[in-house]
């Protein structure tokens, strides 16, 4: 599921975060922001996440610290897909 | 005395496609209602207004994103653009001590700046 989530996650990260490298090949622990994902296009993979995943971010998750990495973004999916689940 | 700066560059081309792809969901969840009536749609008033939200993160030297909602850009009469600060960001600016806010915007040929000044105690 994880590697299904990452998967996901990088094809949002190469469709709507308009950073210069290849999302695909990117380490998962790699600081976005630093990549070239300017704050403006974290909005636009905010709101791409949320569609691919049929999930929302509420405010108090609408943190640099949520989408600096895959692996951060990973964690925030999950985390609330299992509450959506519940 | 502390005088602190923020800048932010934001791409209209951008605003213009994010306004495109998701409407208002993007709208809502970034603009207030005041700038929303303010810009009436136009991308790149919105985009002045964003980079305005960015370049206050900047100069309070806030430690993770705040809200966008609680970064409100106002016009007065005259046109001249001020701040509005509510929940955490105006948290964080009574914390860094801010007696004041200032801010200016512009644009050209597909991107919009702001820049944020704030004077504070510390």
């Amino acid at each position: 599921m994880n590697d299904t989530t990452s998967a996901a996650i990088r094809q949002v990260l190469a469709d709507h975060a308009r950073m210069p490298g290849d999302a695909h090949s990117l380490d998962e622990r790699a600081d976005l922001f630093a990549s070239g994902m300017s704050s403006h296009a974290s909005v636009n993979v905010m709101l791409a996440l949320e569609d691919t995943f049929d999930i929302e971010f509420p405010d108090a998750m609408l943190k640099r610290s949520v989408f600096e990495s895959i692996a951060a973004i990973r964690t925030a999916v999950l985390e609330l897909r299992a509450a959506e689940a519940a | 005395m502390s005088i602190r700066v923020g800048i932010d560059l934001t791409s209209t081309d951008e605003v213009r496609d994010l306004i495109r792809r998701f409407g208002d969901r993007y709208l809502e969840r970034v603009y207030t209602a005041t700038e929303l009536r303010d810009c009436a749609g136009d991308p790149i008033r919105l985009a002045a207004r964003f980079a305005a939200k960015e370049a206050t993160i900047k100069a309070l030297r806030a430690p993770d994103r705040l809200p966008w909602q609680t970064i409100e850009i106002r016009r007065d009469d005259s046109g001249a653009p001020s701040l509005a600060l509510s929940g955490a960001a105006q948290a964080l600016a009574a914390q860094r001590g801010c007696r004041s806010l200032s801010v200016s915007l512009t644009h050209e040929r597909g991107h919009a700046a702001a820049v944020v000044v704030t004077e504070g105690e510390r």
